[in-house]
């Protein structure tokens, strides 16, 4: 028995997690289960970039949002119609303020290689720097004035969105080579602060820079890789299913009772129906990543990454070849979050800089990674699906509990409603409370690693 | 018996053995050495004497006591002293607050042992309000002796006090160790540099995997035609 | 009016916008990241929790004073928090010590990579603290300064002068940069001077050495998470003074504390000091807008009609980190040499 146990872990865990998410199908609805394991399925993505970084390479990636926001920013960049009208007013403008800012970055680094005196470089960058921002200002003024309440921003390109999962990849793994080069082969906190505030530079840019993606405004009505509800509720052939799968109990009605009836299935099914369109693109791509990382987890790369994370003494002797390969691997963690996070703005259909908290989702991914079990991918994927999960219905659960406290006490009672007020912070509480306990109690996690020499 | 002495010392890493019943002892006012090729248990040896490694078997008394039960803390102040091989000092710290340091556990007044640290080390007088990391690594090795000497110990245990240094330096520090020894004290040190050590020691013990090859005075081993063949190079 | 008023004028504005925001500004940011140094010296991991932490120990005096305050045990003047600190100490001290018992120790004693486990243990810390702190007082934003505003106002330093331009002094600037003084100067005389203080130092500089010259580790972690329990509860407190208690804040107040800590040099606390006064002046000097500033140094003929503002005020946060990225790609180690630059 406990063999068996230990031969399927992974078969029987995944297995208690399906049948749960079927019982929220049955019990509370299936539009909420598909929503709770679409969200899940981009988290396993993520988790997977993390895990590549963390339980392959030991590197502390603390910036996960903000490799995710680049990549929802992407979305907005392909996937949206140009704004022409800002584009005429404003676009050439901002272009060579861009290109002004570039040059002055390029010749401060060009002239400090050369080692001319630190304090010419100093002022050449400063005076760039002023009319840089000079220009800028004036060309970000005249796109956000073009219709605000609507646009007032530059658009994308109008490109179909799926080009902007792998643009928001690369421009995760173009940020990602740049912070790494940075701060890699120096001490580990280093890394993980310094991700951390790049990540919070980045979505300070976002929020603030209303001419580029409409800063705190949001981006509404992104296009969809998945057709619309409302579409598949006029499609004859649709209608037909629903009529078909649930004709035992429309028989039974009479004819305009019927016609409510269907019109009701109906809806509930373009919902669901657009639901699964998007967890078969979501599950397609995450294991295709799990096959990629896998592969190359047992190529002679992956063979040499392992043996420089397990055995010092190897790593060591390979001295400045560790550095390259972290940088690959740091670069190759965040693309992955990159193209997740445009997958996850590409579900949502719109795009909210101000959702993207750094630290608090940035940790429930590393929660998914380290519950699951670090370096494994399938463990990641199984964290992803508990940890998404607990944290949507621990909200309610928490309610509930609350609710059954409140049976017992007397209506209206003012500390019960203080609680019911605050309940929902006790889940970050929780989360907390999870990572100490795995990290203490069970380290290797879920689904430890099976490659780990010991 | 010998002031301090281990007896039969079996000890391992782990799953890994690296004493198989090693012996090794020391006299008051006597230096004793022991050398051995890399991997023979020349540190462990150490480790155990000092109760930061469990022996498996085997004993550790000193005057007669046995100590063996004790914490590293304990048989400190019982009269161990410990020179580690690197990081031998607080780097950050002034020369004079290494000696605090090493007297840190004394409830007396520390001011006197401090005097003779400066009297046998006078370079360590002029420097005392420098931080140990500005000396050189001969003076930073008379620091690391004079904290060592804080506790009054009897017994000095220093690991590979020259490792790494030229070869003035190398004998700047055998004329230390020689100043402490005379000062009444057992020293026990592990070396790398055999024929040096050897010339000065009093007893001298060769260790192979963990086990005593060799034992003898200073001078019996150096003569020895087995052991200059194997461990000095001819 | 003659031009050297003017100059005086406009060294009042820049004092009562810049300078003194600044220098309180920085000394509640110095004592966070004295506190973070302190952690990472002796228990060798960045804390994570800091921000978290300080807002745990501004909750314990918003309950304490408040309790006070309904009991009408007030000082005239000073705000009532003040009094409620030696009592929210207690129970600081005693949920860090809390913590480390139940989290930390136990990787000290299996001897875990003790910088990767820390981080990783004190985020998780953070989100139990934090999650603490919002369920008992709320998310929202909220004052708890009583007692006078000011030392002196605008109004009262413009009748005193005859100047134009007025500086005001508040009481929480005034308290900041005093409990901050005395606060360093005694963490200095400690560390310098007592034979505690000394231990601790040479339990950060070499461990392995401390232990060996008898130096009990227990007793040197307890003493740290008491003083980092002095630092992050005044710290905490005088932010909120300053700028009013809201949980959301004083999370993000990592962000510069973290880049004052690396930017000194991580592990010295001059630096973390010098840090933390680097980061609050260019945040401030760099967002504020000079125009008023230069009106009065300019003749009327070179009068700027913008903001003179290098940097948009939206971000000042970000500020810190574009320091913190500049010192890492040119001097890594910090102003202040910090702890080694490779390895855990």
């Amino acid at each position: 028995m406990n063999t068996f146990f230990q031969d399927n872990k992974a078969f029987i865990y995944f297995a208690i997690m399906a049948l749960i998410l079927v019982f929220v199908g049955m019990n509370q609805s299936w539009a909420l289960a598909l929503g709770i394991i679409n969200m899940s399925l981009i988290s396993a993505i993520m988790a997977l970039g993390v895990n590549i970084q963390w339980g392959y390479a030991g590197l502390m990636n603390v910036g996960i949002m903000g490799f995710a926001a680049l990549g929802g920013v992407s979305v907005v960049l392909i996937a949206q119609q140009p704004v022409s009208e800002a584009v005429d007013a404003g676009g050439f403008k901002m272009f060579i303020a861009l290109i002004m800012g570039a040059a002055t970055i390029t010749a401060g680094i060009f002239l400090n290689r050369k080692g001319i005196n630190k304090w010419l470089i100093a002022a050449i960058v400063v005076i760039g720097y002023l009319f840089t921002r000079y220009y800028f200002s004036e060309a970000a003024d005249i796109i956000e004035k073009v219709d605000p309440a609507i646009t007032g921003y530059l658009g994308g390109f109008g490109l179909p969105i799926a080009f902007s999962w792998v643009i928001g990849g690369a421009i995760a793994a173009g940020a990602a080579w740049w912070v790494g080069k940075i701060t890699l082969g120096l001490r580990t906190d280093y890394l993980a602060i310094a991700t951390l505030g790049i990540s919070e530079i980045i979505l300070y840019v976002i929020k603030n820079e209303d001419w580029f993606v409409r800063g705190l405004k949001n981006v509404y009505g992104l296009p969809r890789p998945v057709p619309y509800e409302v579409d598949m509720q006029q499609s004859e052939w649709f209608q037909n299913l629903i009529a078909w799968i649930n004709r035992g109990e429309l028989q039974l009605l009479s004819q305009t009772e019927q016609i409510e009836k269907l019109t009701d299935y109906v809806r509930e099914a373009a919902v669901v129906f657009v639901k699964l369109c998007y967890s078969g693109l979501f599950i397609a791509i995450l294991v295709a990543f799990i096959v990629l990382s896998n592969l190359a987890l047992n190529s002679p790369w992956g063979r040499k990454v392992r043996a420089i994370r397990d055995n010092e003494v190897a790593a060591s002797a390979m001295g400045k070849d560790i550095k390259r390969q972290h940088l690959q691997i740091f670069v190759l963690g965040s693309a992955i979050v990159g193209v997740a996070g445009a997958l996850l703005v590409t579900y949502d259909g719109i795009f909210i800089p101000t959702s993207y908290l750094p630290l608090r989702f940035t940790f429930l991914i590393w929660v998914m990674v380290i519950l699951g079990g670090s370096g494994n991918n399938m463990g990641s994927v199984l964290g992803a699906f508990i940890i998404w999960f607990i944290w949507i219905q621990s909200g309610p659960m928490g309610l509930w509990f609350v609710e059954m406290l409140s049976n017992n006490m007397s209506e209206g009672s003012s500390s019960l409603e203080f609680i019911e007020d605050r309940v929902h912070y006790l889940r970050l509480v929780f989360m907390g409370t999870i990572l100490l306990l795995i990290m203490r109690f069970s380290p290797s996690g879920l689904l430890p690693e099976k490659n780990k020499q010991l | 018996m010998a002031y301090l002495e281990g007896k039969n010392l079996v000890a391992s890493y782990g799953v890994v053995p690296i004493l198989h019943e090693c012996s090794v002892e020391v006299e008051k006012g006597e230096l004793a050495v022991i050398v051995g090729p890399n991997g023979a248990g020349k540190s462990t040896v150490m480790r155990v004497l000092l109760g930061m490694l469990d022996a498996s078997a085997g004993s550790v008394t000193l005057d007669g006591n046995d100590i063996s039960m004790l914490s590293t803390q304990d048989r400190i102040s019982q009269g161990l002293a410990f020179v580690p091989q690197t990081k031998n000092v607080f780097p950050s710290m002034t020369v004079e607050e290494n000696l605090q340091m090493g007297g840190f556990i004394r409830k007396d007044d520390i001011s006197k042992t401090i005097e003779e640290v400066y009297e046998l080390f006078p370079i360590l007088y002029d420097k005392r309000k420098q931080l140990a990391v500005q000396l050189s690594g001969g003076q930073r090795q008379q620091v690391a002796f004079g904290r060592a000497m804080m506790t009054k110990p009897s017994v000095m245990l220093l690991d590979e006090p020259t490792a790494g240094v030229s070869p003035i330096v190398m004998d700047e520090i055998f004329s230390n160790i020689l100043d402490v020894r005379n000062a009444g004290m057992a020293v026990l040190m592990v070396e790398q540099n055999a024929q040096q050590a050897l010339n000065i020691a009093d007893k001298g013990f060769v260790l192979v995997s963990g086990r005593n090859e060799h034992t003898g005075t200073g001078k019996e081993l150096i003569n020895d035609r087995e052991v200059r063949k194997k461990f000095l190079g001819g | 009016m003659s031009d050297s008023i003017d100059i005086i004028n406009a060294f009042a504005l820049l004092t009562n916008f810049v300078i003194l925001p600044a220098l309180s500004y920085g000394s509640q940011l110095a004592l966070g990241a004295l506190a973070v140094t302190l952690v990472y010296s002796i228990l060798r991991f960045s804390n994570f929790a800091q921000g978290d932490s300080m807002a745990f120990g501004t909750m314990l005096v918003i309950i304490i004073s408040g309790y006070m305050i309904s009991k009408g045990w007030t000082i005239t003047g000073f705000p009532t928090a003040i009094l409620a600190i030696p009592l929210a100490l207690v129970g600081m001290s005693i949920y860090l010590l809390a913590m480390d018992r139940l989290v930390y120790k136990h990787y000290r004693k299996i001897k875990a990579k003790q910088n990767i486990v820390g981080i990783t243990a004190s985020i998780g810390v953070m989100f139990v603290t934090g999650g603490i702190v919002r369920f008992i007082l709320g998310a929202s934003a909220q004052r708890f300064g009583d007692g006078e505003r000011f030392i002196f106002s605008v109004r009262e330093f413009k009748a005193f002068t005859g100047l134009q331009q007025g500086i005001a002094f508040k009481t929480s600037q005034f308290l900041t940069i005093t409990l901050a003084i005395l606060l360093v100067a005694f963490l200095f005389y400690f560390l310098q001077k007592t034979k505690t203080g000394k231990a601790m130092r040479a339990y950060s500089d070499n461990t392995e050495l401390a232990l060996l010259s008898g130096i009990d580790p227990d007793k040197v972690v307890r003493i740290t998470w008491l003083l980092v329990a002095l630092f992050t509860t005044i710290a905490g407190t005088l932010y909120g003074l300053d700028k009013g208690f809201a949980p959301q804040q004083y999370h993000l107040l990592l962000l510069p504390i973290f880049a004052s800590v690396i930017v000194g040099g991580i592990g010295s606390p001059i630096g973390a000091i010098a840090g933390a006064f680097l980061v609050a002046f260019s945040e401030i000097l760099l967002t504020y807008a000079y125009k008023k500033f230069l009106i009065y140094l300019l003749p009327l003929s070179m009068h700027p009609s913008s903001l003179v503002q290098l940097i948009g005020t939206e971000y000042k946060y970000a500020i810190s980190f574009v320091i913190l990225v500049i010192v890492l790609l040119i001097r890594p180690t910090g102003i202040f040499k910090g702890k080694v630059i490779d390895g855990d």
